[in-house]
Formats: C-alpha cells, structure tokens, sequence
C-alpha cells in the first residue's frame, strides 16, 4: 500500500487527456482503416492513465470522436474488450519461470544488501558519529555529505546497500504482480512470496502441483530431513511454510497438525492451479474450518492430540467443485 | 417484503418454486432463470446480500457503475442488466477471461484490466462523477482502495463495500477490522449504513457510504 502514487506514477502518458484522445502520430497514417485505429485506441486503454478522471463521454463527443453518447460508449465497449482481452492473454502466459528467478533474486538482493550494509555501517561508524545498524542506518549515512575522500567512499558504499534493498523492494512488488497470475490458488492461500518460494523449491508450478503434501509440508527443511533419513534426528515438522501465519501462529504443540493440513490445502491448491486455473472457494473454506478447528484446541487444552483426524481432508480430490 | 429499496429492473421472482431476486439478461454463471429473469443468488454476490438484507443501497436503476473486483462477473453482470454503463475493473487475468464472456451480451458493461489500488491506470478511461462505486476487492488494505477511487464518484453518489474481514487479516477479531476499516474510510465518506452479510457471506461487513 505504500508504494509511491504520486506525480511519477503517471509519466509522460498523463497529460489529462482522455483514452480517445492523443493518438500516436505513428498510426495514424497508413490506411485509415478501423483495424489499426481499434488497435491503438486499446493500445491507449490499456497503457494510458490520467491523474483525475474527467467526462470523458461528453469530451469525446465536443472533440467529434463520436456523435453522441450511445456512440462514445459503443467504441468504449469495442476498445475495453479488446484491451483486456489482449492483456489475459499477454498475462496468463507469464509463467513460472519468471517467478522462480523473481524470488531468487529477492533473496540474493536481500543477502547481499544486509552484507553490505553491515561493512557500510561498521566504516560509517569509524567516521560520523551516531550511526544505526541495519538497511536503516545505512540509509542516513547514504544521505550525508562526505567531506573527505574516504568518507565518499564510505557514503557511496552506503549508498549501494540502500539502492539493493530498494531493488529487493521492487522485486516483492513484482512477485506480488505476478504470482496471482501463475498460481492463483496458492497465492491466496500462501500470500505471494511464500507461493513463489514454494514454486522455486519445487522447481516449477508442476513439479509442485506433482509432489504428494508430505513433500510439500517439508520443502525448505532440506537438510533437518536428510538427517533425519539417517537417523540422526526427529523428522521435520515443516519447511518454509513456518513463515506462514497458520504455522507460525499455532502454539508449538499443535504446529505438527497445522503444518500438515496447510500443507495439506497447499498442494490442493497447487494441483488446481496447475490443471484448471481457476479459483476454488471451497479449498479456502476448508482450510479455514480446519485451522478454526486446530486452534480450538489451545482453548480447549488438554484434549489430546487427535492423530489422522483430517486425513479425510487431506485426501480429498481436487476436483471437488467442479 | 422490502422491495421499495430495489432499483428498477431488479425484480422478486418466482424462479424454480422459490421468489428470488432476478435481473433481465443472458445467463452468465448457469443460474437458473425464468422468461429471461436470472436469478440473482445473494449467497455468491455480496451486493446480492447486501439487497436481500434490505439495506438502503440508494440504487434506483440506470446509474452509471464503477464496479472494483468484478472477478469472473457474477454480480457485474446484474449490475449492468439494472444499471447504465458500467465499468468493472478487475486485476486477475484469470477470472478476467470470465468477465469478457459475461461482458460479450452486455454493449454497456466494460471490461478492464486494471489494479483497484492504482486509480490512476483507468482515470483516463472511467468518467467522472459515477452514481456508485461497488467495491469487493479481496485484498488487504479495502478501505484503503475504496478511498482512492472516491475520486470517481459525484458528490452524492453512493460507495457500497463489502469488507472482506479475513482479507485484512485471518487471525483478528472481525469486529476489530470492520472498526479499523471504517476508521480510515471516515476520511474520505461519510458512512450511511452498516450490516454484517454473515447469513450470506461469513465475516463480511456491508457497507453504504457517501463522499464527504
């Protein structure tokens, strides 16, 4: 929510005019035949933008766009149905792909910012007094004015860290854009960032969609698993799915069972969006009630844990609601 | 019943045994109709609920529509059989491939791929000084969405919102986040009327507004 609308948000495009209006001397020669004039006006639909809406009907009709109202919005049907369909399709071909390398260079921005952040902080600390640890810290130091030739060094130093973090920022806010698109299902239910690490362990949407829930409720926990495989530990609980609030938020003792059933929901939710795409309610409700269910037990206290109980749930097929 | 709060062109039908409320227009989802009244099932659509429940909507038929988080089209598609020309924006490429077929029948319902948070990305196409504002967005941050496209809506218009409390956040009390919602909402709406949609929709909040 934070993201900066302001004046920059809107470029060169906003010049408070109208999606009919500023046609693009480029097609506009040639022959004056609807096809390119449609394609332009959708073009415009889709990439334009204004501040502050306007009366666009009645704009349209005094620069003679269109005769009258019922025209104007005839032409406004033609252009929003072409521009939208010819963004589904552009969007529904993102892929996988580009999330998984998305989220990797989140985490390799992320790592290197802090790296470097610590080694710009420690300088900083040796030259200025008053200076804060963390990408923070790092921040006031890149906005103070160096006076000698190793505190520029230091600042720009600064400077860099600040830039990666903005840099990770940017790509939270693309996988943020992006993930809905690939897995819509998995992203409601995860949020976005964790859907798209789940998809980059995995190695794709359908390797994930592919892997039973057990594999899925450990992802992540590489390394806890291969130790206890050899016999040298307890199996893990969960992977990466422990960011989330379902997992994180339970107490301890009941962790094991909502690790499971999210998991569980997960590679439904997986399954959905790999071999049909579209949104399945009933797969969020379940959930709910289940974790609902899971956590009456803290308040409860004392009840047992009740082994296998949402095994019915979690074998439950995809194809439920359709 | 309450129907004095309908706008023109929604209708109490009978329709399948059961009066249910109905607009004029091609089916879109595989509701059940009679003589080209689709039944409009208030269970799926929180606008749907929120006139089942008989709340004041200020709805009287022809209005021109913004309509945030039209989804695949479900309620869109009413609004426009009842409304004037409407505009729904919705974000997912997905269930926007619905929204097209929904809109295909529908000369006044226009489609557009567009995020509800960044007004600024439709400004050029929506006009100004629209009747309501129909918002049912699932994402964090509702109010949030509802007060920046308050910039479409005339004078006195209507907002009407249903607040998704688990959209906020899943672990909190409901009545907390429908509290903190109509908190930041007051800054730019006056708030006419609330009601809770759980007998149709669970932890829902209704809500009609108009602009400050």
């Amino acid at each position: 929510m934070s993201d900066t609308d302001g004046p920059d948000a809107n470029e060169a495009s906003d010049d408070g005019s109208g999606w009919f209006e500023a046609r693009p001397s480029g097609t506009a020669d040639g022959d004056v035949g609807t096809e390119s004039d449609d394609a332009a006006a959708a073009a415009r639909v889709r990439d334009g933008s204004a501040a502050a809406p306007a009366d666009w009907p009645a704009r349209a009709v005094e620069a003679g766009f269109a005769g009258d109202a019922d025209e104007y919005y005839d032409r406004l049907n033609a252009a929003t149905t072409r521009a939208t369909r010819e963004a589904v399709r552009e969007r529904e071909r993102a892929d996988d792909a580009q999330l998984i390398h998305a989220v990797r260079a989140m985490d390799d921005c992320e790592r290197v910012a802090n790296e470097l952040a610590e080694r710009a902080v420690e300088w900083a600390g040796s030259l200025f007094d008053e200076v804060d640890p963390g990408v923070e810290g790092v921040r006031a130091i890149a906005a103070r004015e160096p006076e000698s030739e190793v505190e520029r060094r230091a600042v720009s130093v600064a400077e860099r860290a600040a830039e990666l973090d903005d840099e990770r920022a940017a790509l939270a806010e693309t996988i943020g854009r992006i993930a809905p698109a690939v897995a819509p299902n998995l992203t409601e239910m995860a949020g976005a960032e964790l859907a798209a690490r789940l998809i980059a362990l995995a190695g794709g949407l359908e390797p994930l969609a592919k892997k039973p829930s057990g594999t899925v409720q450990v992802l992540g926990a590489e390394d806890a698993l291969f130790a206890h495989l050899s016999g040298r530990a307890p199996s893990p609980k969960h992977g990466i799915i422990y960011t989330h609030e379902f997992v994180r938020g339970t107490r301890p003792e009941d962790r094991g069972s909502a690790a499971r059933a999210f998991a569980g929901k997960l590679s439904l939710a997986a399954r959905a969006d790999h071999y049909a795409g579209e949104r399945r309610e009933r797969l969020h409700d379940d959930l709910r009630e289940r974790m609902a269910t899971i956590r009456a037990r803290a308040d409860e206290d004392g009840a047992g844990d009740a082994v296998g109980d949402d095994a019915g749930a979690e074998t439950e097929a995809v194809t439920d609601d359709e | 019943m309450s129907d004095s709060a309908l706008p023109d062109g929604v209708e109490r039908r009978e329709i399948e045994g059961e009066r249910r409320l109905a607009t004029r227009g091609k089916p879109v989802y595989g509701e059940p109709t009679t003589d080209s009244w689709r039944a409009w099932d208030p269970e799926r659509s929180k606008l749907g609920g929120m006139l089942e429940l008989g709340l004041e909507t200020g709805l009287v038929g022809g209005e021109t529509v913004l309509y945030l988080g039209a989804a695949s089209g479900t309620t869109v598609s009413h609004v426009a059989d009842f409304g004037g020309p409407t505009y729904a924006v919705e974000f997912a490429p997905r269930p926007a491939r619905d929204l097209l077929d929904a809109a295909e029948p529908r000369d006044r319902l226009f489609p557009l791929l567009k995020d509800a948070r960044k007004p600024e990305t439709y400004a050029h196409v929506v006009e100004s000084d629209v009747d309501a504002v129909i918002q049912d967005v699932a994402t964090r941050g509702q109010a949030e969405v509802a007060v920046r496209n308050a910039r479409f809506l005339a004078d006195d218009g209507r907002l009407l919102l249903a607040i998704k409390a688990r959209s906020e956040d899943v672990t909190a009390e409901p009545a907390d986040v429908f509290e903190g919602a109509l908190d930041r909402l007051r800054e730019a709406y006056e708030i006419l009327e609330t009601r809770r949609l759980d007998r149709f929709h669970e932890d829902h909040l209704g809500v009609v507004a108009t602009p400050r």
